[in-house]
């Protein structure tokens, strides 16, 4: 079963970071968001796109030894929850290095990686992982 | 509005149950129930069956109109619903059936909770365990439901609210409680060191911090007609059920190691029955990961709740009786029929009726099952009047 689409949708918020602002409370949200929790009718149709610098610090993180079958080939894998510059919170990989290289608060810069494809002859999904800032 | 009442309960054996279909489990546990609450087909006006992910784990959708079916009560055509709300479709059930007795819309209801996990190999079973978390934007990435789990203490440890053995100690209390249960999944006794020790999943959680995969069902009947109750040999009464949510994903919360949904349908269950949690004799907790325990109990005692982990208080018993059952982890989690067992051990023990693992003179439960990692919260309160 393909999932194109439904992949595809997402690209250009994936590949770019690109989050969406609340005018009226100033918070920056991604995943973007077409309500702001916050100010919820109050933001309705406001809410403006913005790309992040890409550049965050690891807020908390965990090696994955038993993990999902389309990562298989990756295990063991350090997936992270990492605070960006602008604000948000985001899940994603820490990859080209080793668990010890890095702990929380550790500097990481965005990059656009392939994360995943469906099965040998599906398509390749791309989108963001992370490194550790020189 | 009504009196609500449990009449009956029943349950199957949880574990590893390669013989048993999903058909078969639930109507076992449906027809203990009613046989116990004293009822028949003819009296019950409507199921709700909880059932987390059957559409992944054997490709059955419809399953309250399947477990009727195989219960042999189709022909009386009684409205037969699912209920899913993630690894809370149990306690959301439970709630739903509740509500519609209390309501006067239905006067018996029958509500069982089945799940059928060990028909696909376990690497597939992690990946739908998965399908509580954001699709899009964590399980894309690789996040495992254990691995947000594993982030979570690993940052709670960081904000120097806990030590490794502050939440190691729950599997080792659920284990010495499911020793005593002929239900549990597993019935080994274990140590901390067994816990910290074992092999890796995420970091710093092993084996032993995660509850298994397990196949199970539970049943209650539930009543507001009083001749039934009059008639049942023990009915319990439902005193209130709240619920709460959270958001879904963990990185959009304003903190990670909180469950403020806990927080919320806990003191609105307690509130509504009128009682505080210092009335509370018995609690079950939904004890998916160890850490998840942890931060639950810090939800519902605030600053005592660490050094209550360093003591014995959660043995059965002790001062404050913690999953009696076994919790998920050793009794066992099908993930949407656990809600439902937690009732039916909250009933065991307050007719007084758990055996060896009985604690002492209980008036009043509290059981709490979640969705995920605190984003559905379900609170119920069970007791004698």
């Amino acid at each position: 079963m393909s999932e194109v689409p439904r992949f595809w949708r997402e690209s250009r918020h994936r590949y770019r970071l690109v989050g969406t602002r609340c005018p009226k409370c100033d918070t920056l949200y991604f995943p973007p968001r077409v309500i702001c929790p916050s100010c919820r009718r109050e933001s309705v149709g406001k809410m403006v796109e913005e790309e992040m610098s890409g550049e965050g610090e690891i807020f908390s993180f965990t090696v994955v030894h038993d993990g999902l079958e389309q990562f298989k080939m990756q295990i063991p894998y350090i997936m992270a929850i990492i605070k960006m510059k602008e604000g948000p919170l985001v899940t994603g990989q820490v990859v080209d290095c080793s668990p010890e290289e890095i702990k929380i608060g550790t500097k990481v810069t965005a990059t656009l990686r392939r994360v995943r494809a469906e099965g040998k002859e599906g398509i390749i999904q791309y989108g963001y992982k992370f490194t550790v800032t020189p | 509005m009504r009196d609500v009442y449990i009449l009956g309960v029943g349950s199957t054996k949880f574990g590893e149950l390669w013989d048993s279909s999903l058909r078969e489990l639930a109507s076992e546990a449906g027809l203990k129930a009613i046989m116990d609450a004293g009822v028949y087909a003819e009296d019950v006006d409507a199921l709700y069956g909880a059932n987390t992910s059957g559409g992944q784990f054997v490709d059955q959708e419809q399953i309250a109109a399947l477990i009727a079916d195989y219960s042999g009560i189709t022909e009386l055509n009684i409205p037969s619903i699912r209920i899913e709300a993630g690894s809370a479709s149990g306690g959301a059930a439970l709630m739903q059936a509740y509500l519609a007795v209390k309501s006067g819309q239905y006067d018996t209801v029958v509500v069982g909770g089945v799940e059928k996990m060990t028909d696909v190999p376990s690497e597939v079973a992690t990946e739908i365990i998965g399908g509580s978390l954001d699709a899009e934007w964590e399980t894309f990435f690789g996040a495992t439901e254990c691995s947000i789990a594993a982030m979570i203490a690993r940052r709670h440890e960081f904000e120097g609210s806990a030590k490794r053995s502050n939440y190691a100690v729950f599997p080792v209390i659920a284990h010495k409680h499911a020793s005593m249960n002929d239900t549990s999944h597993f019935r080994n006794v274990i140590k901390i060191e067994d816990v910290i020790n074992a092999s890796t999943v995420s970091d710093p959680l092993t084996v032993f911090d995660n509850a298994p995969i397990s196949d199970g069902a539970s049943a209650l009947v539930i009543s507001a007609d009083h001749k039934k109750i009059s008639n049942a040999a023990h009915p319990i009464r439902i005193k209130s059920s709240s619920a709460a949510n959270d958001f879904l994903s963990l990185h959009d919360r304003s903190k990670i190691d909180t469950f403020k949904a806990v927080r919320k349908s806990t003191s609105s269950a307690l509130k509504a029955a009128n009682l505080e949690i210092g009335k509370i004799d018995g609690i079950e907790i939904h004890d998916s990961y160890s850490i998840a325990s942890l931060i639950q109990i810090e939800e519902l005692f605030g600053k005592d709740a660490k050094k209550m982990t360093e003591g014995d208080d959660f043995y059965y018993n002790s001062s404050n009786p913690l999953n009696v059952s076994g919790g998920l982890k050793a009794h066992g989690n099908p993930l949407g029929t656990s809600g439902l067992y937690q009732a039916v051990e909250a009933t065991i023990q307050l007719r007084g009726k758990a055996g060896q693992r009985q604690i002492k003179d209980p008036r009043n439960y509290l059981i709490h099952n979640m969705g995920g990692l605190g984003t559905t919260s379900v609170s119920t309160v069970i007791g004698v009047d």
